[in-house]
């Protein structure tokens, strides 16, 4: 049986399929069957971040409404073996995922995957609960900024009500991760730091993504960011939460200034 | 952080902790925790809806935190012109 992860964040932009991709690819990378689902109905983006948008012939949808069975809509990743994407249709109909066609078709993952990763869409309507109905770890994508802090706390409350594990009286392991960090503005006192976000937010931390300019050269290709380049510093990041996520007790490396005075140059003229 | 630094440099996150401390303290007490309007909504929509017609959206509970006293409101519209009976139910 698979482990669930919903990737949730409550505000939109924040790099909930970004994350989903990484974290994807980066379990994957360790030889795990993973498959990661796209709910985002309607303006989907899953396949394109994961460089899949020209195979998509059949979708989420289609499974649900019959019109295709679950094997013909999955998309093997073109560069790990064991990394699946199962895209969201484009439809306009919101409606179109119904909660016993999302269970049906969870349910058959779970039996062939050991990882089901659902990338919810933004915000707090029925997509986004229905992306967190079966998961066992939410991972709550937060940006050290007021507005991703608030609306990550407001998803918090709503995975603790409206999730399969909550009506069980279980609670959902929840996990912050917090991206777009920038180490420099934050020492200088621009940005919240990460202590700042954990005190607030009060929940585990997974991992910390830098802001980085390889995330969007990751995207523009249409790869993972963590197997875009391995070395860079937000596949690092990435690779290390998967790893968290799979109970290995990797040290947290806290994104730090380093290097003194000239770097700080460098990166301010950069 | 150093009180040079405080003096002369006009940060701008150590506002942002104190703003959203004090937002996520008065919306986390508004909700309840665990979301108490929005399990009262669902409650009083349940028992409003086994009588007449009413959809999620037409149930609104707003809590109005006062010194002396708070206001619980609660309004809930119904569709249509039902005839709801005056005296007793059937």
């Amino acid at each position: 049986m698979a482990k669930i992860i919903t990737v949730t964040s409550g505000k939109g932009g924040v790099g909930k399929t970004t994350t989903t991709a990484a974290i994807g690819a980066a379990l994957a990378r360790t030889g795990d069957k993973v498959v990661v689902v796209d709910f985002d109905v309607g303006l989907r983006n899953l396949d394109l971040i994961m460089g899949a948008e020209r195979r998509v012939v059949y979708d989420f949808v289609n499974v649900i409404q019959g019109d295709a069975r679950l094997p013909q809509a999955l998309i093997k990743d073109k560069r790990l073996d064991s990394l699946f994407l199962l895209p969201a249709s484009q439809t306009r109909d919101k409606d179109a995922l119904t909660e016993e066609g999302v269970d049906r078709v969870i349910g058959m993952l779970s039996q062939h995957f050991d990882w089901v990763i659902c990338d919810s869409p933004a915000g707090i309507e029925r997509g986004a609960t229905l992306a967190m109905r079966h998961a066992e770890i939410a991972i709550v994508v937060t940006n050290p900024e007021v507005s991703s802090v608030r609306d990550s706390d407001r998803i918090v409350g709503i995975l603790d009500a409206k999730t399969l594990k909550a009506e069980r009286g279980e609670t959902v392991d929840k996990r912050l991760l917090l991206t777009r960090y920038d180490h420099v503005r934050a020492a200088r006192g621009d940005m919240l730091k990460t202590e700042d976000v954990l005190e607030i937010l009060s929940l585990p931390l997974l991992g910390i993504v830098p802001e980085s300019g390889d995330v969007l050269k990751a995207s523009n290709m249409g790869v993972p960011v963590s197997i875009h380049d391995p070395n860079s510093a937000p596949a690092r990041a990435y690779h290390d939460a998967a790893l968290r996520l799979k109970g290995e007790n990797i040290a947290m490396e806290m994104p730090r200034q380093r290097g003194g005075l000239f770097s700080k140059l460098l990166r301010r003229a950069a | 952080m150093t009180l040079w630094k405080r003096l002369f440099s006009n940060t701008s996150a150590p506002q942002a902790r104190e703003r959203l401390q004090i937002l996520l303290s008065h919306e986390r007490q508004v909700v309840g925790g665990n979301d108490l309007l929005a399990r009262l909504r669902e409650d009083i929509l349940a028992v409003v809806a086994k009588h007449v017609p009413c959809e999620q959206d037409n149930v609104k509970v707003r809590l109005e935190r006062g010194t002396p006293m708070s206001i619980l409101e609660i309004e809930v519209e119904v569709r249509g012109d039902v005839g709801l009976p005056t005296s007793q139910a059937a």
